[in-house]
């Protein structure tokens, strides 16, 4: 018994090695000057530890890094919001062919993008909305929408059918039971839906790469640029992911929970 | 039929929603299978009628063709690496009760990442002279990862040959490390939701602990497998980021998949009836999938 313990532990404790080195290697090569970021000393550690590629990766991303926040964050509540509001009427009021409407727009939780990109850019376009972050709030508001309403139906499927009747017998109408029933009660509904979203869009890649160019870039393009240009500096491209990755990284370390939550309640059930 | 206030106000909170989703996912699919039928294949829009040239050519295409070999091999080697390793890695979490959100958070983290930061860096880990080689150095084998050009177990079909090429399997690990934290996930709830009497009624009947993960346990997963295998698909078939960040097309379109040949005929080379054609084709894929899975457990649900 005690060798089957020592051996399931010590495959569990393996693979945490293998998932925690792509971290190990970041943190020490971005912590190490360019002539240090040898092929043959990638796994060392730093001789001292140097902050110049953080100041470097810092200033090539810091405008992109502001992007990303002015475009995750509106983007973020405008999709939980009106994903709250479909969500509560195909839970709690639902009619004839609601069920082939969430359907529908369930599907396009999973299209690739792609299928859809050359009209929305030819779209965005004719608005005056291409390459700037009021086009990709709009794109991610608008493709956030199957998620959001899948996961804010399932969160409501939970509150019992009961407590609208009961007021609507109070004389509740239906925003009146939004208000002051529904709203109330959505708080963790409002936290898993933000966190998934905001992991998405800060994270997301082709929109923000065909939608914008330079000025209006996302901090995940201009990542992805920093690799492409000069010579590769791999200390700098290492301390440029880190603080590319670091916002996403502190949801989930302060909010693991509701990010758990979030992962599962994205899987379509119910 | 008389609709109430409140039914008006309830039809009313959604038409917004549905109407993006109608105009900007249904339509603009309607556009895009349009543009895949015309002659757009310049920075000017042309739309005048071409029948299926474009999709003619993307089957006679040696890079298209390239694409399906790679996609077919990157679904199911990523697939598969994501349930053995989510699957084994809840069940040993299962077992072993100490430490477990510690483990768990470890390897969850990679979810919260991004393809591209995801790409980066196994992009260093696995650069050719250096990262993972060194260890395996000292057993003899030096892989050339995202470099390689060989195909194993190839043969030729047309034009392309056909096997599982060898850089696909540097994307593969990247991709199952940043994904298999969602399996495992899933698997958890899945097994946290199990009754411990079920087990107990398991081993009063003298059945092992094997047993009853075969017997028992496994089956009652089943449910939660599919879901993995269909979120983890239309993940893989339309995956691009991933692949831009970390090795591009490869050296012969090793490691291309339709994702990455889209964004750059389309965007970069302006053949906008071409990538429309490859867009339109992609959704096909993810739909075989998709369609019946949502069908399927529309019908459980209701």
């Amino acid at each position: 018994m005690v060798v089957r313990r020592i051996v399931k532990y010590t495959v569990l404790i393996a693979i945490a090695l293998f998932f925690l080195t792509p971290v190990y290697v970041m943190l020490i090569t971005s912590f190490k000057p360019l002539e240090e970021v040898s092929l043959s000393e990638m796994w060392a550690l730093p001789s001292a530890i140097d902050f110049s590629s953080y100041t470097h990766a810092f200033s090539e991303l810091a405008p992109n890094l502001m992007n990303s926040l002015y475009l995750v964050i509106p983007a973020t509540l405008l999709s939980a919001i009106l994903g709250a509001m479909n969500g509560y009427v195909l839970s709690k009021w639902r009619f004839k062919g609601s069920e082939v409407v969430f359907t529908m727009i369930l599907f396009g939780m999973f299209i690739p993008y792609q299928s859809i990109l050359i009209p929305l850019i030819q779209f965005l376009n004719k608005v005056g909305l291409y390459n700037s972050i009021a086009g990709l709030i709009f794109t991610h508001v608008v493709y956030g929408l199957p998620i959001t309403t899948l996961m804010f139906r399932n969160f409501y499927a939970n509150i019992p059918d009961s407590m609208i009747e009961a007021a609507q017998v109070d004389g509740a109408s239906f925003l009146g039971i939004f208000r002051r029933v529904i709203l109330p009660l959505s708080i963790t509904g409002f936290v898993v839906v933000a966190i998934w979203q905001f992991t998405n869009i800060w994270n997301e890649f082709l929109f923000a790469v065909t939608i914008t160019n330079n000025n209006a870039q996302p901090v995940m393009v201009a990542l992805q640029n920093l690799s492409g240009s000069q010579i590769v500096q791999w200390n700098v491209q290492m301390a440029g992911a880190l603080l590319a990755a670091m916002p996403t990284l502190l949801v989930y370390i302060l909010l693991g929970k509701y990010f758990v939550r979030g992962l599962l309640a994205g899987s379509v059930k119910g | 039929m008389k609709i109430t206030r409140d039914q008006l106000m309830a039809l009313l909170f959604l038409t917004p929603s549905f109407l993006l989703i109608v105009i900007f996912v249904y339509g603009f699919i309607g556009w895009t299978g349009w543009v895949s039928l015309s002659n757009w294949n310049t920075l000017m829009p042309d739309m005048s009628f071409a029948g299926l040239k474009n999709y003619i050519y993307l089957f006679g295409d040696y890079r298209f063709q390239a694409d399906l070999r790679n996609t077919v091999f990157f679904t199911i080697l990523f697939i598969g690496f994501v349930i053995i390793l989510g699957l084994g890695l809840a069940i040993l979490l299962d077992q072993t009760k100490k430490a477990n959100a510690l483990f768990r958070n470890i390897f969850l983290f990679p979810m919260a990442l991004s393809f591209v930061v995801t790409g980066v860096v196994w992009q260093w880990l696995l650069n050719p002279s250096t990262g993972f080689n060194q260890f395996l150095q000292v057993f003899g084998i030096q892989p050339k990862w995202y470099t390689d050009t060989n195909i194993l177990a190839g043969f030729q079909w047309g034009s392309i040959e056909f096997g599982l090429p060898v850089a696909m399997i540097a994307v593969v690990i990247a991709a199952v490390w940043q994904m298999t934290g969602f399996s495992l996930a899933m698997y958890v709830a899945g097994l946290t939701g199990i009754p411990d009497e079920l087990r107990e009624a398991a081993r009063i009947d003298g059945a092992s602990e094997l047993q009853i993960y075969r017997k028992v346990i496994l089956p009652m997963l089943t449910p939660i497998t599919m879901s993995v295998v269909i979120i983890m698909a239309h993940i893989s078939l339309k995956i691009f980021d991933l692949i831009y960040a970390m090795t591009g097309s490869g050296a012969n379109f090793v490691t291309d998949v339709p994702g990455v040949y889209m964004f750059e005929t389309t965007f970069r080379g302006n053949y906008y009836a071409n990538g429309a054609a490859i867009a339109i084709i992609m959704l096909l894929l993810v739909a075989v999938f998709i369609v019946p899975y949502l069908i399927n457990s529309r019908r459980g649900a209701s």
